[in-house]
């Protein structure tokens, strides 16, 4: 194996492998180092055997509701061993597929914990032998982990992380879930549908704080209606386990009470892997647990970069690279019904200074949905006034996580109002749904 | 005081050339007159006399070196009883401002409108201008004579940036530039492929800001996507290998810059016309044979630039050059002839094509496309013209269209003579049929007039003993 390279990516998530593969298609000799599992936190324990886990109780919801349909099945059970085998099976699958993709690409790669070791140079850690390689640029992408709450201290037993969440070896009956982001609310939805009492605590006075209001809103009742417990503006003060319980303090406007859980799942965040990797010393600028870049990944010290596939082509010269525009990002939320959301919320927009239109059209108008059965949820549109730009699209409702994409391409394209209106979106299909949420915010709705 | 020899603009569109080879060396004694370098423009090889006397003090630039800019010193002439040591500290750029320095020509100071449309292509008054002042041949290669031609040439704008008539731009963009009063030609695309996008318009200011600056497309002119315009680099199609690089000559530059223009910025339409030739055939056999002793054979093309002259003089109106703020309407009909010539074309003039006969315009013709084919044409021999002819007869071409020639207005695309079937009197016959296409600049010349030139062409072509008249 070489030890000098044009490019070394440290940390092969999606953010890290994509870029390698990319620098080698633009002919840079290229490396990743990996400490774990080649795909990183995401594809095999975040994003992907999460997918995997939710896609059973998806499955397990709709047996529950077999006679809508027609249909009939008796003795409806599960296995939660089996249900975890699968995700890992997914999980191992694609790291396999990441493996095949580095040697596809000729991308070395390395095994170990990497630290910066002065300019153009890192040392790379592995079963105590230390080896160094030279590379012109360096690509952080060691990603993050969860956060941690003082006085609420993960043990892997009682209080989990995603990663203990992930493959729990039975059920737990009673469950405590801190944080209504997406990864808290993945797990409440895939426990509470598996037959989990679960209890969702969040210190904002919404769950999904980071979607439009609308949306939080609707979520809320969904959820409630589906068993969860969901208390806002609320504080976990602190977790006491003994005997295998945990009994937690939870505080709302001022009053404290307590309460047992058999398992107690910590959602409040992810920070990023910046420690321990030589960031200080070499200058690199990190801001509340991010490296601190520009749109096209650069941290301001000459051959250090952090993630992205415009950062890659920046540095290899290609003419037409382009920035990151990070408000064309989407998120999306595999919750039960979904959520998906590409740029800015009304209440965004209008703390921009935006005069906004709006447009929300509920799925129940929609004809695929009600032939599926899932006719809850809506969307919403935002528009500048003056101007027609999408500044953002919100979603609840079925399949909405496959959807967005076509609000992000029409960001990303900057069509106006009247390109999405006079767009033709198949019948019958969800996207239609997309077209009278435009629709309606400029008063021309049909089925509504 | 040492004299600095300053880079000649040798036609109002030269911005740089090629010092091809220098004539003398340092420590020559010259003479006002004498032939001191040859200097290689995108059309022509031309040669550069001194107009001071004195001894060749330093040569600045090295024979071969391209890309020089017109107003460039490129060597420094020592006056009667300096030495070399007068060079020490002498600055040439320094020296070469007070007295050689660019200004406006008086034509642009009066005719020139100051937007950006008048600006991409020259101007016919400015074309014109150079065309008179070098009518003599001789280029000046130091001040003061050099000044007025270079100051010209410097303020010819460079090619614009956008290759195509379309625009790129989202349609978010498009929608705050009409909002605002933006002219989205003004501004510069930051998206995939220059597209213009939000940003670009988001804080640009009506009529200012975020326009091109007018500096810097200049030095883009170097550049190939000044030349591929806003389309993409062909270079993204194809695999590395697969093909030879050739870079542009100055030639094909200028003729990639010069039609582009033109199709961009002239509203080109077409008329189409068939001519019988029998009769023209007749006459010019008969001529070439009485012409034998003395060496004269007239061709077709010859009466067909006489009959183009005449048509003018006929049609006043058609003979005519758009500058913008006026028509300019020639007095003579000097044609240009197109020559293919390796690796480009040129379209050298035969002037005054309306007062010389079959004969003289013959031999002018083969004059010019000989000195074409060496490269030897002088600005004067091709710049300017009021009308030209490309004749791609003798290539079985039987019909095309042509690109205007800025700054003149029309162009005749001459397909071959060939015998075809024809109706006359309700009986099929045969003739020998020539048709021709004409492409007007609608701006200067409208549809019936344009119309009204080519059947006058029809006429005397068709019954060209009235070419004599």
């Amino acid at each position: 194996m070489a030890t000098s390279y044009d490019l070394v990516v440290v940390g092969t998530g999606p953010g890290g492998y994509v870029a390698a593969i990319r620098a080698s298609q633009l002919g840079m000799k290229t490396a990743v180092v990996e400490r774990s599992e080649l795909g990183g936190i995401c594809l095999n324990w975040g994003c992907i055997p999460t997918k995997a886990l939710l896609r059973t109780s998806e499955i397990y919801d709709h047996l529950q509701h077999l006679d809508d349909f027609g249909l009939s099945a008796s003795n409806i059970s599960f296995d939660i061993e089996k249900v975890v085998k699968r995700s890992r099976g997914v999980a191992g699958q694609l790291s396999k597929g990441v493996t095949f993709l580095m040697k596809k690409n000729k991308i070395d790669v390395i095994k170990g914990t990497a630290k910066l070791a002065g300019k153009g140079k890192l040392s790379i850690e592995a079963d105590g032998k230390t080896q160094d390689v030279t590379a012109k640029h360096i690509l952080l992408a060691t990603g993050a982990r969860a956060r941690a709450l003082p006085g609420i201290e993960p043990d892997g037993e009682v209080i989990w992380t995603y990663r203990e969440a992930m493959v729990p070896k039975t059920l737990p009956k009673k469950l405590l879930v801190i944080g209504s982001g997406a990864i808290g609310i993945e797990f409440a939805s895939f426990y509470n549908t598996m037959g989990a009492d679960v209890t969702v605590v969040e210190v904002m006075d919404r769950i999904l704080p980071v979607e439009d209001e609308d949306v939080s809103a609707f979520a809320l009742k969904a959820f409630k209606k589906q068993g969860m417990k969901i208390i806002t503006g609320a504080k976990v003060a602190k977790v006491d386990v003994a005997n295998g319980e945990a009994k937690a303090t939870i505080e709302v406007a001022g009053k404290s009470s307590t309460e047992t859980f058999d398992k107690v799942i910590l959602a409040v965040g992810i920070t990023g892997n910046v420690e321990n990797i030589g960031l200080e010393e070499a200058g690199v600028k990190v801001d509340r647990g991010h490296v601190v870049v520009d749109g096209f990944g650069r941290t301001g010290v000459d051959g250090i970069y952090a993630i992205g596939v415009a950062c890659v082509e920046k540095i290899a010269g290609v003419k037409d690279a382009h920035p990151l525009d990070t408000s064309n990002i989407p998120g999306c939320t595999y919750c039960r019904p979904q959520v998906a959301s590409v740029g800015m919320t009304e209440a965004k927009a209008k703390e921009a200074g935006h005069d906004v239109r709006t447009g929300t059209f509920p799925f129940h108008g929609n004809g695929k949905a009600i032939a599926l059965g899932e006719p809850d949820g809506f969307i919403k549109t935002v528009f500048d006034k003056k101007t027609g730009e999408l500044l953002g699209a919100h979603m609840i409702g079925p399949e909405v996580t496959e959807l967005i994409q076509g609000y992000a391409v029409a960001r990303q394209l900057e069509t106006t109002e009247a390109e999405l209106m006079q767009t033709v979106f198949p019948h019958p299909t969800l996207s239609e749904a997309m077209h009278e949420s435009v629709l309606d915010a400029y008063g021309r709705a049909i089925h509504i | 005081m040492p004299i600095p020899i300053l880079m000649p603009a040798l036609s109002p569109t030269m911005e740089e050339g090629t010092l091809a080879k220098w004539l003398v060396k340092e420590g020559d004694t010259v003479a006002s007159g004498d032939v001191i370098a040859e200097i290689e423009t995108d059309k022509a090889t031309m040669e550069v006399e001194a107009v001071d006397e004195g001894t060749i003090g330093r040569l600045l630039v090295d024979a071969g070196t391209e890309g020089v800019a017109i107003n460039k010193p490129i060597a420094i002439i020592l006056e009667d009883g300096e030495d070399k040591a007068a060079l020490e500290g002498f600055d040439p750029g320094d020296a070469s401002k007070p007295s050689p320095s660019p200004r406006p020509s008086p034509q642009r100071g009066e005719g020139d409108v100051d937007d950006d449309a008048a600006q991409n292509s020259p101007s016919p008054r400015r074309g014109e201008g150079g065309a008179q002042r070098e009518g003599d041949g001789k280029v000046r290669g130091v001040e003061p004579a050099s000044s007025t031609v270079a100051g010209k040439a410097g303020e010819v704008p460079p090619a614009p940036e956008n290759g195509g008539d379309r625009i790129f731009a989202s349609p978010l963009a498009r929608r705050i530039a009409a909002d605002r009063g933006l002219d989205l030609a003004g501004i510069n695309g930051s998206g995939p492929h220059g597209r213009i996008v939000k940003a670009d318009v988001a804080d640009a200011v009506p009529g200012k800001a975020n326009a091109k600056p007018q500096a810097a497309p200049k030095a883009d002119t170097k550049k190939a996507s000044a030349l591929v315009g806003s389309l993409p680099d062909p270079r993204l199609y194809y695999e590395k290998g697969t093909y030879e690089e050739v870079p542009l000559d100055g030639m094909r530059k200028s003729i990639a810059k010069r039609l582009s223009q033109s199709k961009q910025e002239i509203p080109h339409y077409y008329l189409t016309i068939d001519c019988e030739l029998d009769e023209l055939l007749r006459v010019r056999k008969e001529l070439n044979a009485r012409g034998e002793a003395d060496g004269i054979k007239v061709s077709v093309n010859d009466f067909i630039i006489r009959a183009s002259a005449l048509a003018l003089m006929k049609e006043p109106d058609c003979n005519v050059s758009y500058a913008g703020d006026a028509l300019l309407k020639h007095k003579h009909a000097d044609i240009g002839v197109a020559v293919a010539i390796d690796g480009g074309l040129i379209t050298p003039i035969v002037k005054a094509a309306d007062t010389k006969g079959l004969a003289q315009i013959s031999a002018e013709v083969k004059d010019l496309a000989e000195r074409a084919k060496d490269r030897k044409l002088k600005p004067s021999d091709y710049e300017g013209g009021s009308f030209s002819v490309s004749n791609l007869g003798m290539f079985g071409i039987k019909n095309f269209t042509a690109v205007i020639n800025p700054p003149q207005s029309a162009i005749m695309a001459v397909g071959a003579g060939e015998e075809r079937p024809v109706v006359k009197n309700g009986s099929l016959g045969t003739a020998t049929i020539m048709t021709v296409t004409l492409s007007c600049d609608h701006r200067a010349i409208d549809g019936a007039l344009g119309a009204k030139l080519l059947q006058a062409f029809k006429r005397l072509i068709e019954d060209p003993l009235t070419m004599l008249l």
